[in-house]
């Protein structure tokens, strides 16, 4: 299907420009924090962000940066860097673009600015838990982990008294690391920016449930920075909310994000940074939109925990219970919603080396899926900012005959 | 020595000695990693056995696990699949790294062994709130001990299980030490043999033979000058016996060990102050012993313990021996190479899946790196 300039046009998202606005700023302000008198944090993307806005710190994310050095295609080089200081290459991409980048200062952005102190919240992986005992060695600063038990199977009673312990040792902590009070009062605000900006966020995600559907689950990998890297301030607020005015005037005027929408697909794991515009076509040109994906949607994904009343006390919980922090047969409940949700035709699984928590359990989620909602899977292995690990003839084929399946059950 | 015939036996086939022991009427739990709370499973009439996964058909395990998970964790699931653990009455899975927190779930979901328990410990051993959690937990494993197997676990019990972990641990540190002292006193097959049986095999049987072992030991200990040169292994799980010999062929002797086969199990003895009880001095242990890399007590606590081993044992040299796909001590390996060459003792390592390399190539790794010392 080839499209006019128009065309093209018409689907690109205006907003992109400003996101991008957005996020320079963000990285200027973070990397001038020292001379303006600031101070950065760094902090795992899952990692409860908002006491450090009531702070004033600035937070940078790692894995956001990661994600940027994997889209800039500077991921192999880096994380090589990393394989010679003797790190394996079977570990996480992130954290080995990460520890690669800390000494040269290299990446997009020519490295990260020095962080005063470290926050770990290990509901993601245990990988960031070595990873910023890496960075605590490396910078020599505080470091602080946020303990969130993993939640097999419920979260009990013990853990949650743990959590909302932490929360007081880790506000007693940014108070000892800054030098000042915790402002109570203003951790009220933030907590409701927080919340607001989840919710838009779900909206936007919500909005592929239309068919056609006005965005892909690339341009939601695209626009997740701003939840990640600014959640908790008026700015993501007020840009979700522009994004989905513009996704409603997109629906007014029928535009859709894959031209000749036919197949709707379902991506689960973390997105492969270096091919998003590969993969994307080359759905696209089966006429296939990756509506949503499991990723995303993991920063809204616990909102239901959260009392906007009582936010900080209630946010342990919410951190806790996070998408990754669960068990497989809980993350295939959320699975099988989304395939409901969005009315899906297929799963694509991408089994993500770099990522043991999220792929490990892959085979039997699908399995599940299989049998409980009767769609073809597939899966797509590689390391997510480590280019190198891509083999694209052999993905390209299994994607042809992914498709060729979907197309003879639509037919 | 034939008492030693015992604990090869038990080590090199731990399934024999589970169906036998099975035989007699013992209920068995399957554990997995070394911060299983094995007191209480004890302490409850229950026989605790860790599992390291056997290696044939490994492949089993590839319809739930990935190629780039671990050979201990996709070797346990291969077991489970083929029935080879059909004497199992329950599995603990404590939390450790991202691919043991997986097998749980995937073991859940598709074994049925009786009784399962995930026990969530802490990830960090350095705050009191972390202690509190450790405590809670593990009353909660009591409770969920006692509803499964309809049991009560009293605190006199449980007093008496201390004993016994306290009289075996005792037992293979002397045993460990008496090798340091004198290499030449117990060859290192059969020191990974008694290890590796201990926790396996009885634990009323270990408080009797282990100190049968060591006394034989010091009799036998004669003034014979070693004359291997001092190596120290530092990894995960050893699960391949052959590498003491092949170490002592190529002029070495492993004389200590950073091992989840080795010290990490016996580290540190359970004190049970005056009015404390059983469960929170259990809690306690797991804060003193040597940190695993899947835990954090600081960021630099494994490799300031592995160099104050490696000096204290007067060693020559270190040999890292890592399991592919290991997150947590993949990422520890760098820096405890710099802290060990910071140190000025020589390093080498050696990465093994399922199966380790051809033993003549091996030798030859060896012995380069022996004559180097
Ligand atoms: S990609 Fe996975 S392993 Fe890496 S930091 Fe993120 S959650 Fe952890
Ligand atoms: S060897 Fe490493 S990855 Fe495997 S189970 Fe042990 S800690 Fe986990």
């Amino acid at each position: 299907m080839i499209q006019t300039d128009e065309e093209k046009k018409k689907r690109k998202f205006k907003s992109a420009g400003k996101m991008r606005d957005i996020m320079f700023q963000y990285y200027i302000d973070a990397k001038s924090a020292e001379s303006n008198g600031k101070k950065v944090a760094w902090i795992t993307s899952g990692g409860p962000v908002e006491p450090l806005i009531v702070m004033d710190v600035i937070p940078v994310y790692p894995e956001n940066h990661g994600a940027m050095i994997g889209a800039s295609h500077m991921g192999g080089d880096l994380c090589e860097k990393a394989e010679a200081m003797g790190y394996s290459g079977d570990l996480c991409s992130y954290a080995r673009a990460d520890i690669g980048c800390a000494p040269v200062n290299g990446g997009p952005i020519s490295g990260l600015p020095r962080p005063d102190m470290l926050i770990c919240c290990n509901n993601i992986c245990g990988t960031v838990l070595k990873w910023y005992e890496v960075q605590a060695r490396y910078f020599n600063v505080p470091l602080f982990i946020f303990d969130t038990p993993f939640c097999h199977t419920g979260f009990g009673d013990e853990a949650r008294k743990y959590v909302r312990r932490q929360m007081e040792e880790y506000i007693s902590f940014l108070e000892h690391a800054c030098g000042k009070r915790f402002d109570f009062d203003k951790s009220m605000e933030v907590g409701r920016l927080s919340l607001a900006g989840q919710r838009l966020w779900q909206e936007v995600l919500d909005a592929a449930a239309q068919k056609p559907s006005p965005i892909t689950a690339f341009d939601a990998f695209f626009f997740l920075a701003l939840i990640v890297t600014l959640r908790g301030t008026q700015t993501v607020v007020d840009f979700y909310t522009e994004l989905l005015e513009e996704m409603k005037e997109k629906v007014d005027l029928g535009v859709s994000a894959v031209p000749q929408e036919r197949y709707r697909l379902l991506w689960d794991n973390l997105p492969v940074w270096y091919r998003l515009k590969w993969l994307s076509d080359k759905f696209a040109s089966h006429d296939a939109c990756l509506v949503a994906d499991t990723y995303t949607t993991a920063w809204c994904g616990s909102m239901k925990y959260i009392d906007e009343n009582n936010f900080i006390d209630s946010m342990a919980e919410a951190y806790t219970r996070i998408y990754l922090n669960i068990g497989i047969d809980e993350m295939a409940k959320t699975v099988f919603e989304m395939i409901d949700k969005y009315n899906v035709d297929g799963l694509v699984m991408h089994s993500n080396r770099s990522c043991k928590p999220y792929s490990l359990g892959q085979y039997d989620i699908q399995r599940m899926v299989q049998e409980k909602k009767g769609i073809p899977c597939m899966m797509i292995e590689s390391h997510m900012v480590d280019e190198r690990s891509f083999s694209e003839s052999q993905i390209a084929t299994r994607i042809d005959a992914f498709m060729e399946i979907i197309k003879q059950r639509k037919s | 020595m034939d008492i030693l015939h015992e604990f090869h036996e038990a080590a090199y086939d731990p399934y024999g000695y589970a169906h036998a022991l099975k035989d007699q009427g013992k209920k068995i739990v399957g554990y997995f990693c070394s911060y299983t709370p094995e007191e209480i499973i004890y302490a409850a009439g229950l026989h605790p056995m860790r599992l390291f996964g056997s290696k044939t058909d490994i492949h089993m395990a590839e319809r739930h696990l990935q190629s780039y998970s671990c050979s201990l964790v996709r070797g346990a699931m291969a077991d489970v699949l083929a029935g080879r653990l059909s004497f199992l009455d329950g599995t603990v899975f404590p939390h450790t790294c991202d691919s043991i927190q997986r097998l749980s779930d995937i073991w859940r979901l598709n074994t049925n062994l009786g009784f399962f328990a995930d026990v969530v410990l802490p990830v960090k051993l350095n705050t009191q709130s972390a202690r509190d959690y450790m405590v809670d937990v593990l009353n909660r494993f009591v409770h969920d001990i006692e509803k499964y197997f309809a049991l009560k676990i009293s605190d006199e019990r449980l007093l008496g299980a201390i004993e016994t972990y306290n009289t075996i641990r005792s037992n293979l540190l002397s045993i460990y030490e008496l090798k340091a002292k004198n290499p030449s006193s117990i060859k290192g097959e059969d020191l990974y043999a008694i290890v590796r049986a201990s926790m396996v095999m009885d634990r009323d049987e270990l408080c009797v033979r282990l100190p049968e072992v060591l006394k034989g030991l010091h009799q036998k200990a004669s003034a014979e000058k070693a004359v291997g040169k001092r190596l120290m292994l530092v990894g995960n799980i050893c699960d391949h016996p052959d590498i003491y010999s092949i170490i002592e062929k190529s002029g070495g002797d492993v004389v200590w060990d950073d091992l989840c086969t080795g010290t990490r199990y016996f580290d540190g003895m359970i004190e049970v102050k005056d009015m404390q009880d059983p469960i929170s001095a259990i809690a306690e242990r797991y804060f003193t012993r040597q940190v695993c890399p899947a835990k954090h007590s600081s960021p630099t606590a494994r490799g300031e313990h592995v160099v104050k081993q490696a000096r204290l044992h007067d060693v020559d040299g270190v040999v890292f021996l890592q399991l592919k796909f290991c997150d947590p001590h993949s990422f520890d390996y760098p820096y405890i190479k710099e802290f060990l060459d910071g140190a000025g003792i020589p390093n080498m390592i050696l990465e093994s899946e399922d199966q380790l390399p051809p033993e003549g190539q091996l030798l030859t790794r060896f012995e380069t790196f022996v004559h180097m010392l």
